[in-house]
C-alpha cells in the first residue's frame, strides 16, 4: 500500500484523523484507492455513464423502426461521419452495430458492473462488518482491468470499419465473417473484462466467507449478501467457458483458425481460406453456459436490494428467510444446466432438448418461491412509501411479468414460433428494465443518503418513479403483441417490408399494420422515458450538496451493519470492534424501544428471546 | 509445538519424495501403454486418461493437501468439477442427439448425389421439407 | 484498518484469507481448462473424416517436459516445507530449482513450436488429394526471401526519390503512389503468399523437401506408406534409406498452380493445431506466470522472511497450489494431446 508522506490536510476530512494512517492525496483517495466505498463508487458512476450510453444507442434504433429511411435527428450526421451513409439515413450495418453493442454495453458494462460490482462493493463489507473487502488492492484491480476492458469495448464504436455487429451473442461464423476490427476489440474487451469479473468474484467470496463479524452466521447475514455471495459463485464459475470462447473466436480472427467455421464455409459466394472442421454449435454452448447464468448474475443483486428495502419500509421482518436463502442457492445450482434453452432451434434433438426443458421448468420454482416470499413479506406490514419503497414494489409485478412470460419461451415447442420475435425481447426487457433497473434505482435512492450524508429528494424521485414506470410499461408491453403476431426481432426497417394490408378474412400475409404501427408509440414511450431520466440526474447531483440532511447515521432505521456505522462511513467502515447478536431483520421486535433491533444490539433481558446471541459455534462451510 | 511440528514436516517431505516418484513411473506407464493396443482406441483413451487422472490426484490430494482441507474447499472444488462435468458432458449429449432435420438433409443430399444431382441446388432443401 | 485472518486462519473456517481466495482462483482455472478440454473433444468428435490429425507431436520432447514440470511440482512443495522447518537456505535451493526447471519448460517449448512453424504440408491438384509434409528447401527459401527484400528495397528507393523530386518542385502533379507491394514476413508462409510472391517475383514454381512418410496420420484413415508409390513410380533415390530422420527427404519441384493450399504447422493449418496451440498457449502463459510469481517470492521476499515469516510460508503455500494447478493441468494435456 502506497504511502504518502506529505500531509494534505483537508478540511472536510474530519474522519480522517482518527485513523493511524497519512493523509492520501487525492489520487489516491478518490482515483486508485483501495477503500471498497470508493470503488464501488466508480463502478458506479462508470456504469451509468454506460447505462446512459447504452440507451443512446437503442434510442437512434428506436428512430429507424419507428420512421425506416428517414434522417435521423441530432446523431444523423454524427453516424454519418463515423460509419458512412448519407443524409442522416441510419443504413443497416450502422443498424446493427448499434444493436449489437446496446446489448453488450447494457448487459457488461452496465448492468453488471452496477449491480453485482458497484452496490456489492459498497454495501456488501458494511453489511457483514469487515473492515473492506478481504484483497483490498486486488479489488483496484479488478476496477481497472473492467476500466480498460469498457474502455476498449466502446472504443470499437470509433475504429474504421466500426464495432462489432453480429449481435451480443456474436454467433460464428458470422462474427468471424463480419468486415470489421470491432469483432476482435470486443473479443479482447470481453477477456480483459471477464478476468476483472473473476478477480471480483474471488475477492467477494473470499470476503463474504472471511470476514464477517464476530457473531455474523450464515444464517443472520443479511439477504443481499447472500444474493451476493450466489451471484459471485455464478460469475467464478460460468465465465471462464466463455473467455475461453472468447479466446477461440479471436483466434478464429486473428490468426485465421477454424474453432467455430465448419469445412466448406462460403463467405460472399467465395469458399473461406481456412481449414475447416469447426464447429460453429460449440460457440453456442460456451456462450449460453455464460449468458444464461448470467441472467441470474443480472437479477440476483436486484432481488437481493429489493427484499432489504421491502423490510425495512414495511417494518417486519423478511418472509421466509430460510427459504429465500436455499431458493437462491437453488437457482445457482440450477442456472447452470438449463443454458441449452436457448438454442432449441439451432441443432439439437429431441431428447436433449427435452432435457433442458425440464431443467427450465424446474428452476422456475425458486424464482416464484422468491417473488412469493417478497410478496407476503408486504402482508399485513404498515407499510412506509417513499422512493425507494415505491421502485422495489414495482419491481415485483415487473419481475413476475418478466418471468411468467418465460415459460413458454422454455417449452421448446412454443419456442420455435416464439424464437427471435419481439417477444423475447419483451421477456427479457420486463426481467432486466423495468425489473432490475429499478431495483437500482430503490438501491440509489436508498444507499445515497449512506454515502453522501443526504437524502435525495422524495418529491422528485416520485415524478421520476411514475414517469419511469409508465413508459417502461408503454414500451415493452406493446412488444409481447408483435411477438406474437410473429414479428422477428432483427428486421432493420420495422417489419415494413412484411406489413400485411390483408385483414384476418382474407387470410394474413405478413405482419398486420397495426403491430408495425405499434413501432411508433414504441418509440416515443422510450424517448419520453430517456427524457423522465431527467429529473433523476439533476436530483442525484443535486443532492449530492444540496440535498436535505440526514438526521442520524440510520435515517431508514434499518436493523443491518450497513447503516451502525458513521454516515458517510470512513475508511475502516466502522469506529470499534462490531458483534452480531441478532438476525438481520429484527423488525417490530417485542420488548424494544423502538420498532426495531439493529443486529450489533444486545437484546435487553427478558425481551426478545428468539433473538437471543447464539452460543453455538459458528458452523465452518 | 516446535518438535512435533518438525516431525510432522519431516513425515510430511517423506510422502512428497514417494509421490513424486510415483508420478515419475506413472509417466513412464503413460507413455508405455500407448503403445500397446488394447484392441480399440476407446479402450487405449480410457486407460490413458485413468493413469492421468491417478497422477492428477496424486497432486492434488498430497502436493496440494486436499488430502486433509477443510469442507469450505471440498465443497468449493467439488462444486467446480461438478459443473465442469455439466458442461462436457451436457455439451457432449446435445452433439450426440442431433435434430431430425438434420439426418433428413443428410439423406437427402446422399440421395441428391446417387441421383447424379450436383450439391449447389441448395434452393430444394427448403422447399422439400 | 486492518483486514483480519490475513495471516492467521480464522477459526471457525479453518483458513486464511489467500488460501481461500487461491482455491476459488483454482475452481475459475477448472472451469477454463475445462471449457477447453470440452472444446478438444467436441472439436474432435465432430471433426470431419480426414481432417483429425494424429501422432504428429513429438513424444520424446513432451515426455521430458513432463519429467521437467513434475520434478519443479515436488521442489516446490519441498520448498514450503523447509520455510515451514526454518530452513531458509534450503528453501532458497528449492525454489530457484523450481523456477530453474519453469524455464526449462519454456525454452524446450518453445523449441518445439518453432519446429513446427517451419514444418509444412502442401496440398496439390496433380492428383486427387495429394497432400504430402516437408519444408521448403532452405537454400530456395532463403533465396527467394533475398530476392524479396532486395525488390522491396529497391522499390521503397525508387519511391523516395520520386517523393523528394515531388516535394521540391512546384506540386502541380500528383504525388507519386506508394509503391504496391505484397507484404509477407517469411515467419511462415500461407497459400495466399506464396501465390503473391510468385507473381511478385515470377517464379512458377517451389522447391519443396518432402518426407517421405507423413508427419501424422488423420483419424479414420490409413497410414500413408509413400514407400511403395515412389517404387511403382521408379523414384527410390538413396537418400530414403539414409541414418536418421533428416535423409528421409526428396526434392521436388511443384508448379505454384497445383497448389491447392499449403501451411506450416501453425493454428490455422487444422482445428488440431488450434486448439493444441490453445492449450498449450495458455498453460504455457500459466507457467510463465507462475515462474515469476515465484521468482519474485525467492528473490524480493528476504526481508519479509526476518519480518514475518509465517506470512512468506503462507505465500509459498498459495503459490505453490497455483504451480501445483498447472502441473495438474499438463499431467492431462500430455497423453491427451501427444499420445492419445
Amino acid at each position: 500500500m502506497a504511502h504518502d508522506s506529505t500531509q494534505t490536510s483537508t478540511a472536510d476530512h474530519a474522519h480522517g484523523e482518527h485513523d493511524h494512517h497519512h493523509e492520501q492525496n487525492f489520487w489516491q483517495k478518490y482515483i486508485f484507492s483501495t477503500d471498497h466505498k470508493v470503488i464501488g463508487i466508480q463502478y458506479g458512476i462508470v456504469s451509468l455513464l454506460f447505462l446512459f450510453l447504452g440507451f443512446i444507442l437503442i434510442s437512434c434504433m428506436r428512430w429507424q423502426l419507428a420512421y425506416p429511411g428517414q434522417p435521423l435527428p441530432i446523431l444523423g450526421n454524427l453516424i454519418n461521419d463515423l460509419y458512412g451513409g448519407a443524409d442522416g439515413i441510419m443504413t443497416p450495418e450502422i443498424y446493427n452495430m448499434f444493436g449489437a453493442m446496446h446489448g453488450n454495453i447494457m448487459v457488461f458494462l452496465a448492468i453488471v458492473p452496477l449491480g453485482f460490482a458497484a452496490f456489492g462493493n459498497y454495501v456488501v463489507p458494511l453489511q457483514i462488518g469487515a473492515p473492506d473487502m478481504a484483497f483490498p488492492r486486488l479489488n483496484m484491480a479488478s476496477f481497472w482491468l473492467f476500466f480498460v476492458g469498457a474502455i476498449l469495448i466502446f472504443g470499437s464504436m470509433f475504429i474504421p470499419g466500426g464495432p462489432a455487429q453480429a449481435g451480443w451473442t456474436s454467433y460464428s461464423p458470422l462474427a468471424s465473417s463480419v468486415p470489421t476490427n470491432g469483432q476482435a476489440y470486443w473479443l479482447v474487451g470481453l477477456v480483459i473484462l471477464i478476468a476483472s469479473s473473476l478477480l471480483g468474484a474471488v475477492n467477494f467470496i473470499a470476503t463474504i466467507i472471511q470476514l464477517r463479524a464476530p457473531g455474523m452466521t450464515w444464517m443472520k447475514m443479511p439477504f443481499f449478501c447472500w444474493a451476493q455471495f450466489v451471484t459471485a459463485f455464478l460469475l467464478l464459475l460460468a465465465f471462464p467457458p466463455l473467455q475461453v470462447a472468447g479466446i477461440m473466436q479471436l483466434f478464429d480472427i486473428v490468426f485465421d483458425t477454424s474453432f467455430f467455421l465448419p469445412t466448406g464455409l462460403i463467405i460472399g459466394g467465395q469458399p473461406a481460406e481456412i481449414s475447416g472442421g469447426g464447429s460453429p454449435v460449440l460457440w453456442q454452448h460456451l456462450f449460453w453456459f455464460l449468458a444464461h447464468p448470467e441472467v441470474y448474475v443480472l437479477i440476483l443483486p436486484a432481488v437481493g436490494m429489493v427484499s432489504e428495502i421491502i423490510t425495512n419500509n414495511t417494518r417486519r421482518p423478511l418472509w421466509g428467510y430460510k427459504t429465500l436463502i436455499y431458493a437462491v442457492m437453488t437457482l445457482g445450482f440450477l442456472s447452470f444446466i438449463v443454458w441449452a434453452h436457448h438454442m432449441y432451434l439451432t441443432g439439437m434433438g429431441t431428447v436433449i432438448s427435452t432435457f433442458f426443458q425440464t431443467t427450465t421448468m424446474i428452476i422456475s420454482i425458486p424464482s416464484v418461491i422468491i417473488l412469493t416470499c417478497l410478496f407476503l413479506t408486504l402482508w399485513g406490514g404498515s407499510m412506509r412509501i417513499n422512493t425507494p419503497m415505491l421502485f422495489a414494489l414495482a419491481f415485483l409485478p415487473m419481475f413476475g411479468i418478466g418471468g411468467l412470460t418465460g415459460l413458454p419461451l422454455g417449452f421448446s415447442y412454443s419456442d420455435l414460433y416464439l424464437h427471435d420475435t419481439y417477444y423475447v425481447i419483451a421477456h427479457f426487457h420486463y426481467i432486466v428494465a423495468p425489473g432490475t433497473i429499478f431495483a437500482f434505482f430503490a438501491g440509489i435512492y436508498y444507499w445515497f443518503p449512506k454515502a453522501t450524508g443526504r437524502y435525495m429528494s422524495d418529491y422528485w424521485g416520485r415524478v421520476h418513479f411514475w414517469l419511469s414506470l409508465v413508459f417502461m410499461n408503454l414500451i415493452f408491453m406493446p412488444m409481447f403483441l408483435q411477438g406474437l403476431a410473429g414479428m422477428h426481432r432483427r428486421m432493420y426497417d420495422g417489419g415494413v417490408t412484411y406489413a400485411g394490408t390483408a385483414t384476418p378474412e382474407e387470410g394474413v400475409v405478413g405482419i398486420l399494420t397495426k403491430y408495425v404501427e405499434m413501432n411508433q408509440t414504441i418509440s416515443i414511450a422510450a424517448w419520453c422515458l430517456g427524457l423522465s431520466q431527467i429529473p433523476f440526474i439533476i436530483n442525484f447531483f443535486y443532492s449530492i450538496t444540496n440535498g436535505k440532511k440526514v438526521e442520524s447515521p440510520n435515517p431508514w432505521k434499518a436493523t443491518t451493519l450497513d447503516w451502525q456505522t458513521p454516515t458517510p462511513p470512513p475508511h475502516g467502515n466502522f469506529d470499534g470492534p462490531i458483534e452480531v447478536f441478532n438476525g438481520p431483520y429484527e423488525y417490530s421486535a417485542p420488548g424494544t424501544d423502538d420498532d426495531f433491533l439493529p443486529q450489533n444490539v444486545k437484546p435487553s433481558k427478558g425481551g426478545d428471546t428468539t433473538s437471543a446471541p447464539s452460543t453455538e459455534p459458528v458452523p465452518a462451510k | 509445538m516446535s518438535a512435533d511440528h518438525d516431525h510432522d514436516i519431516k513425515s510430511h517431505i517423506r510422502t512428497y519424495l514417494i509421490i513424486g516418484a510415483a508420478l515419475f513411473v506413472g509417466t513412464v506407464l503413460t507413455v508405455a501403454v500407448s503403445y500397446v493396443d488394447f484392441g480399440s482406441h476407446a479402450i487405449n483413451v480410457a486407460v490413458g486418461l485413468l493413469i492421468a487422472t491417478v497422477k492428477a490426484s496424486l497432486v492434488a490430494l498430497f502436493f496440494m493437501h486436499l488430502i486433509s482441507e477443510k469442507t469450505a474447499i471440498y465443497l468449493l472444488i467439488g462444486s467446480a468439477f461438478f459443473f465442469f462435468v455439466g458442461l462436457m458432458g451436457l455439451t457432449i449429449w446435445a452433439d450426440k442427439n442431433p435434430p431430425n432435420r438434420t439426418q433428413n438433409l443428410q439423406l437427402e443430399q446422399k440421395v441428391a448425389v446417387t441421383e447424379g444431382h450436383s450439391h449447389s441446388e441448395d434452393g430444394d432443401h427448403s422447399n422439400d421439407h | 484498518m486492518e483486514i483480519p485472518y490475513t495471516v492467521k486462519p480464522r477459526p471457525d473456517t479453518g483458513v486464511y484469507n489467500a488460501k481461500i481466495g487461491i482455491w476459488l482462483f483454482l475452481a475459475s482455472e477448472i472451469m477454463l481448462f475445462g471449457a477447453l478440454f470440452s472444446s478438444y473433444i467436441i472439436l474432435r468428435i465432430t471433426a470431419p473424416e480426414g481432417t483429425w490429425l494424429e501422432g504428429v507431436l513429438n513424444v520424446p520432447i513432451g515426455f521430458g517436459n513432463t519429467l521437467v514440470l513434475i520434478a519443479s511440482s515436488v521442489t516446490v512443495v519441498m520448498a514450503w516445507a523447509s520455510l515451514k522447518l526454518n530452513n531458509y537456505k534450503a528453501f532458497q535451493r528449492y525454489m530457484i530449482f523450481t523456477v530453474l526447471c519453469a524455464l526449462t519448460f519454456l525454452l524446450v517449448k518453445s523449441f518445439e513450436y518453432n519446429e513446427k512453424f517451419h514444418h509444412y504440408e502442401v496440398w496439390t491438384t496433380d492428383e486427387t488429394d495429394n497432400r504430402f509434409t516437408g519444408h521448403f528447401d532452405k537454400e530456395w527459401l532463403s533465396e527467394q526471401k533475398a530476392a524479396y527484400k532486395a525488390r522491396v528495397a529497391e522499390m521503397d528507393a525508387q519511391y523516395q526519390a520520386a517523393l523528394s523530386e515531388w516535394s521540391s518542385s512546384d506540386k502541380s502533379t500528383d504525388a507519386p503512389r506508394e509503391p504496391d507491394y505484397p507484404k509477407i514476413t517469411f515467419f511462415t508462409l500461407t497459400t495466399a503468399e506464396i501465390r503473391d510472391l510468385s507473381s511478385f517475383l515470377g517464379f512458377d514454381s517451389v522447391i519443396f523437401e518432402k518426407e517421405h512418410k507423413h508427419a501424422y496420420k488423420y483419424a479414420g484413415m490409413p497410414e500413408v506408406d509413400d514407400h511403395a508409390h515412389h517404387d511403382e513410380a521408379g523414384h527410390e533415390g538413396d537418400e530414403s534409406h539414409a541414418e536418421g530422420g533428416h535423409g528421409h527427404h526428396e526434392t521436388l519441384t511443384i508448379p505454384v498452380g497445383n497448389i491447392k493450399r499449403a501451411s506450416a504447422f501453425i493454428p490455422s493449418h487444422s482445428t488440431f493445431f488450434a486448439i493444441y496451440f490453445t492449450l498449450t498457449g495458455l498453460h504455457a502463459l500459466h507457467v510463465f506466470l507462475g515462474a515469476c510469481v515465484l521468482a519474485y517470492f525467492v528473490f524480493c521476499n528476504r526481508r519479509m522472511w526476518k519480518e514475518d515469516p509465517d506470512r512468506l510460508a503462507n505465500r509459498v503455500e498459495v503459490g505453490g497450489l497455483f504451480w501445483h494447478f498447472v502441473d495438474l493441468v499438463w499431467i492431462f494435456l500430455f497423453p491427451v494431446l501427444y499420445l492419445l
